[in-house]
């Protein structure tokens, strides 16, 4: 796992190789000053030596200036290294997701997938500058320290080696078993936070049937938890600071005791006053890294769940590729079905189409008509291959869709899905996803076989009127139509619209109907639609029942032969009539 | 330049009345906590300076004098030990008592604070939700309470801490050299201002790294929940070179603002490491020299362990100023919300349960009876009950949600007892924003509304809302059981009133062919369930209110039609027998209204029944024949 993610580090390699080897040489200056400075007091001080004095006091300040050169440095290299390695992950991401098919998105569906690309790319860069900057600082500076304390006096040396298991176990200990609280913690605040958002959402649900009491009720009691959970948690956590305390004062009490007997009874010899104090020094360094090491610890396993998930997203295989020499040129808009069944990924046995055979020709207008959740948009989601059959064959201008290159076979065949999105950007900006390079003629034309010439051109600002995230600012109607327009400037060999005129008038959805056959006659038309009005013209009407093709004809016959085409057609007239 | 000033501009203000606001919350409620946790951090403070003390007089008193006998005697340096592990004791629990009291304080205020804001919110005006996107109110409860929560509980006790560890070893500091003190002072100094410079440039590379986050997180957002489209039109090779570019833009402030933060640390360490070797030669130069007197290695030794101490407070407090600056950002956000204008009820008149007599006399009854009627207390003291019926009036009513901009013009209108009075009109037409001044989501301005002749604003805001029905476009469906979100209508339903209200509303089927029925968990707004499902639990909700008037707003625009159909029933067996108000875009709907308005910019322009309507050959003629489209 730490392999795949280390492939995002690329041209940040330097920075993240140099930023421990700054950090190492940081530590090591810091531990050495200790050391000077035992000699300071030693060989200048008591010695009464004002030439030791200068000679040591240069040392050290070139050695505390070199660290902090170094420490500037490793920061400075840290920066870099984290945010470019975040930068190559996020971006390792989103190309990864660019290759999946629709299949994969709805495995790990969108709001998961935006997660991993947000937060948890934020913890694990959090995680990878811990990692090069304290979690080698910490180790480091413990053995260094210690080698230094070992060189002082072994002896003494021994108080540290008994001190630092016992205190990083208590630490340990303590954090593992607030851990699990923490977790717990976390989830609950997802609790609170849900009843947060569906009150502002709902909020008028809730003023109307007046259960705000209700509802202050159901908050107050997550609430409740939640502190109860996090004070549990934070009091094993407040441990840590007297525990320190504890360690720091008996480890200095017990140098000083047994020092101080030593340098007496030694008379200077094994230890002198100012090792003393150097070792006191070292003391509080080793434990202070001692609880850094746990910490890093909880951060790092609090990290690894968010590294799992984005590692899950990098391993995961689109299901839908290029086979080897794929046909580029899409010749017409035939489509043919072959015994084609299909059944979303993980629902075996639950087919969502069964036996579809039937030959639509180039240039046709093909309308389909069923209930909802009969197969009809995943009928037409296999032709310009979002999804792939499961049994059978789809051909497309007599070739088997999985021999085209994906991206000419989907050039070709143009699709309004029935969820569709508008972007943020002008209008204009949104038609051009459509053809990078269209010219504004070509933008307007698109518009008018639309219908959606005319009220583009009385909004102030026109086509670059700006449309806000999820085209918000316009109506729904006007919206169908600016995809439809957005579709039309593939100047596809099949377009296929599936429920895309629901929101627009009758009146306007046949001029969009009329439009389509005078201006693009040779291009396959495929229409989903809920009205009887906007299929009754077409040159074949496929009616579709759970999954399987209850009939096919035109109007006349269906009317003639089909049951429930009659029924939908007979409620719709009644209804409006 | 102008980039640079919008990013500081945008540095979070935090005035004075926060900071005292959020004290006085704390000490109002834990007074006797906060005394306790003062001394202990005193006791805890003073301990951690005498320290080195300890160091300066082991070493002066006891090991270099012992070096001089023959015979060293241990008693006194024992005592010592001794005397020194009972003060560390001391401080040691003394730190143990305030941690542990300081999360109870800590989490309790946030808790208090937490509460006081979801309670003031249930309070507020719908104004406010419709003026603040979900996600800003939403970050008040995130964010901004996340780094207050953690401000009170790490950075508050450390700063008392760091002030009172700076003054105590200051004084130390004097009492032993005052020469060396000043220039550790002049030290600190420096010190002191390179934080400053350092965190004001971090400040604002901070505030352009969470905007470009923000620009980041958004765009990847609005991109995955369109990635279908992506596919459909081969954007993906567009769509990375527009991520690309805003990746790097993020990369490039997020460098420069850990950059500086990163730095930060190394340099306030060695500059500390490098004052400390400044005055281990100063302090060793004028100890041989001997120009001050009682300058001894035991002095020096233990200033320079103060040096130490009186360092790291100074550490602590700059590595707290940021996250400091930013919870006081977020409580000030916090106060905003806590003070917002609450939405005021003075009305008076009340809705009772009823018993209604032979000769029409109604009986204010304790238990539920079937009958309702309004409890008007008259100025004079006489007791006045109405029966509730459900007739809606509206005179002369103009209102906007603006005080400059009118939206809706003299409108006049009345429904009887049990009559469907539709709307239909192009978005922004004020169809909507009639039904929100029926149950006061908004007051009107001019004009009067009238619920069985009673004046809205005389009824006691709940009680007009409990006799309302409603049911919206969008479904707002909550975390609970299909049982639970029925029963939100009455929260006292019994499971017969509950399946009853499914059947009228045409959603007991779907239920029953659910495994778990009833008890299905619904989470995420019902997303397990299509829009009609959600649509008919929605109006079973209000089926089980059992309200005599109810408001559809655009109920069934989002469905499919055959689905459409069962809800059409759903609602045509609830409206029986109700007045209803119906806003609808299809306008089968609102065919067989008792009238239908017609509005245009804020006037009803048309108003009749269906025939009528057809017969004017205006603009709801126009409508009908497909000519005009609804939205």
């Amino acid at each position: 796992m730490i392999k795949k993610l280390a492939k995002s580090i690329r041209e940040y390699k330097k920075e993240t190789i140099l930023t421990p080897l700054s950090v190492a040489v940081e530590v090591v200056l810091e531990v050495i000053v200790p050391y000077l400075m035992a000699e300071l007091i030693d060989k200048g001080v008591y010695e009464g030596s004002m030439d030791n004095i200068v000679k040591i006091g240069i040392e050290l300040i070139v050695f505390t200036v070199l660290s902090l050169i170094f420490g500037a440095l490793s920061g400075l290299f840290a920066a870099k290294a984290s945010s470019g390695f975040a930068k190559n992950l996020r971006k390792d991401l989103y190309y990864k997701v660019q290759t999946f098919s629709f299949a994969n998105i709805d495995k790990f569906s969108t709001s998961s997938i935006v997660t991993r690309l947000t937060t948890d790319v934020t913890n694990v860069q959090n995680a990878f500058q811990m990692i090069i900057r304290i979690a080698i600082r910490a180790p480091l500076m413990l053995i260094f320290s210690l080698v230094m304390a070992l060189k002082i006096n072994i002896k003494m040396s021994l108080i540290f080696l008994i001190l630092i298991p016992i205190v990083g176990a208590i630490l340990f200990i303590l954090s593992r078993i607030a851990m699990p609280i923490f977790e717990k913690v976390f989830k609950k605040y997802d609790n609170l936070n849900n009843v947060v958002e569906e009150n502002t959402s709902g909020i008028r649900v809730v003023k109307s049937f007046v259960l705000e009491e209700e509802e202050k009720e159901k908050f107050a009691e997550a609430s409740q938890e939640i502190f109860e959970l996090f004070t549990k948690g934070d009091k094993i956590v407040a441990l840590n600071s007297p525990i320190m305390q504890f360690a720091m004062y008996s480890g200095m009490l017990l140098i000083s005791w047994i020092g101080a007997r030593l340098i007496i009874t030694s008379n200077m010899t094994e230890l002198t006053t100012g090792e003393l104090t150097s070792l006191i020094t070292y003391a509080i360094q080793i434990l202070f890294s001692v609880m850094m090491l746990t910490m890093i610890s909880v951060m790092l396993t609090i990290s690894m769940s968010s590294a799992k998930r984005i590692v899950e997203v990098l391993d995961e295989e689109p299901s839908i590729k290029n086979c080897n020499n794929p046909v580029k040129k899409v010749k017409d808009g035939s489509i043919e079905y072959k015994n084609v069944a299909f059944s979303y990924i993980g629902k075996k046995n639950k087919e969502v189409l069964k036996n579809i055979n039937f030959t639509i020709n180039s240039g046709e207008t093909v309308g389909i008509i069923g209930g909802t959740g009969v197969g009809k948009s995943s009928l037409v989601n296999l032709i310009p291959r979002l999804y792939d059959v499961t049994e059978g064959e789809l051909l497309v201008g007599g070739v088997n869709v999985k021999k085209y290159d994906i991206e000419q076979l989907r050039e070709a065949v143009s699709c309004v899905l029935q969820k569709n999105v508008l972007f943020s950007g002008t209008i204009k900006e949104n038609l051009r996803w459509g053809n990078e390079d269209a010219t504004d003629e070509e933008l307007v034309e698109a518009c008018k076989l639309a219908q959606a010439d005319g009220f583009i051109s009385e909004f102030p600002d026109k086509y670059d009127t700006y449309i806000e995230q999820g085209g918000t600012n316009v109506s729904g109607g006007q919206k169908q139509r600016i995809c439809i327009a957005r579709a039309l400037l593939k100047k596809p060999k099949i377009l296929i619209l599936d429920d895309s005129t629901s929101a627009v008038d009758t009146k306007t959805d046949k001029l969009i109907r009329d439009a389509f056959n005078k201006k693009i006659p040779d291009t396959t038309k495929i229409i989903i639609a809920q009205r009887i009005s906007s299929v009754e013209e077409c040159d074949k009407i496929i009616v579709m029942k759970q999954g399987k093709i209850d009939a096919i004809g035109n109007h006349n016959e269906l009317m003639k032969s089909n049951e429930i085409y009659k029924e939908v057609y007979e409620s719709q007239t009644q209804q409006s009539e | 330049m102008d980039n640079k000033k919008t990013m500081q501009d945008k540095r979070p203000k935090i005035s004075g009345n926060t900071v005292k606001r959020l004290l006085k919350i704390i000490v109002s409620n834990y007074k006797k906590f906060l005394i306790v946790v003062f001394i202990c951090i005193v006791i805890s403070s003073i301990v951690s300076v005498s320290a080195p003390l300890f160091s300066e007089r082991l070493i002066d008193d006891y090991i270099v004098p012992l070096l001089r006998e023959e015979n060293p005697q241990f008693n006194g340096l024992n005592k010592l030990i001794l005397i020194m592990a009972g003060v560390f004791a001391m401080g040691v629990f003394a730190s143990f008592v305030y941690s542990r009291l300081m999360v109870t304080i800590s989490e309790g205020t946030i808790k208090r604070i937490r509460d006081d804001m979801f309670n003031k919110m249930q309070k507020l005006p719908i104004r406010y939700f419709d003026t603040h996107t979900h996600g800003d109110i939403m970050s008040h409860y995130t964010n901004d309470i996340d780094t207050l929560a953690r401000m009170i509980s790490d950075s508050l006790p450390q700063l008392i801490s760091s002030i009172l560890s700076l003054i105590a070893v200051l004084i130390s500091m004097f009492v032993q050299s005052w020469q060396l003190t000043l220039f550790v002072l002049a030290f600190v100094l420096i010190m002191l201002r390179t934080t400053k410079s350092i965190t004001k440039r971090s400040g604002s590379y901070f505030v352009g790294q969470q905007a470009t986050l923000g620009k980041v997180n958004g765009y990847i957002e609005e991109m995955i929940n369109g990635q279908k489209v992506v596919k459909v039109f081969n954007y993906e090779d567009r769509a990375k070179r527009n991520f690309d570019r805003i990746n790097d833009e993020l990369f490039d402030n997020m460098v420069n603002a850990n950059r500086f933060s990163n730095i930060l640390m190394p340099i306030l360490n060695n500059l500390g490491n490098l004052e400390y070797v400044l005055v281990a030669i100063l302090g060793a130069y004028l100890a041989i020299s001997g120009k001050v007197q009682g300058l001894t290695i035991g002095v020096i030794a233990s200033f320079l362990a103060l040096t130490r101490s009186f360092n790291q407070p100074i550490k602590n407090v700059s590595s707290q100023v940021n996250m400091i600056i930013m919870a006081m950002a977020g409580a000030t956000r916090i106060f905003e919300l806590v003070d917002e204008e609450p939405e005021v009820d003075d009305g008076y008149v009340t809705l009772v349960n009823a018993n209604i007599d032979k000769d029409g006399n109604i009986i204010e009854s304790e238990k539920y009876t079937g009958h309702w009627a309004w409890k008007y207390k008259h100025q004079d003291g006489t007791l006045e009950y109405i029966e509730l019926k459900g007739y809606i009036e509206m005179e002369n009513v103009n209102f906007g949600y603006e005080d400059d901009k009118e939206i809706l013009h003299d409108i006049t209108l009345y429904a009887k007892p049990g009559q469907k009075i539709a709307f239909v009109g192009a978005t922004g037409a004020g169809k909507t924003t009639i039904t929100n001044l029926i149950n006061r989501f908004y007051d009107i301005k001019d004009g009067k509304i009238r619920y069985d002749g009673i004046n809205v604003n005389k009824i006691k805001k709940d009680d007009l809302r409990r006799s309302l029905g409603l049911v919206l476009q969008d479904t707002n469906l909550f975390t609970g059981t299909i049982k639970e979100n029925i029963k939100y209508g009455k929260l006292d339903a019994t499971d017969e009133e509950v399946i009853e209200a499914a059947k009228i509303a045409n959603a007991h089927d779907f239920i029953s062919m659910l495994p778990k029925g009833y008890d299905t968990m619904l989470t995420g707004n019902g997303s397990q369930l299509s829009q009609g499902q959600r649509q008919l639990l929605s109006i079973a909700r209000c089926a089980v209110n059992n309200p005599p008037v109810m408001i559809l707003d655009e109920a069934t625009s989002s469905i499919d039609t055959r689905t459409e159909k069962l809800v059409q029933d759903g609602m045509d067996k609830l409206m029986q027998g109700r007045t209803v108000f119906v806003i609808a875009h299809r306008l089968s709907t609102v065919r067989n209204s008792k009238a239908i308005m017609v509005l245009e910019n804020g006037r009803i322009i048309e108003r009749g029944t269906h025939e009528q309507l057809l017969e004017e050959k205006g603009q709801y003629y126009q409508l009908y024949t497909g000519a005009f489209e609804l939205e």
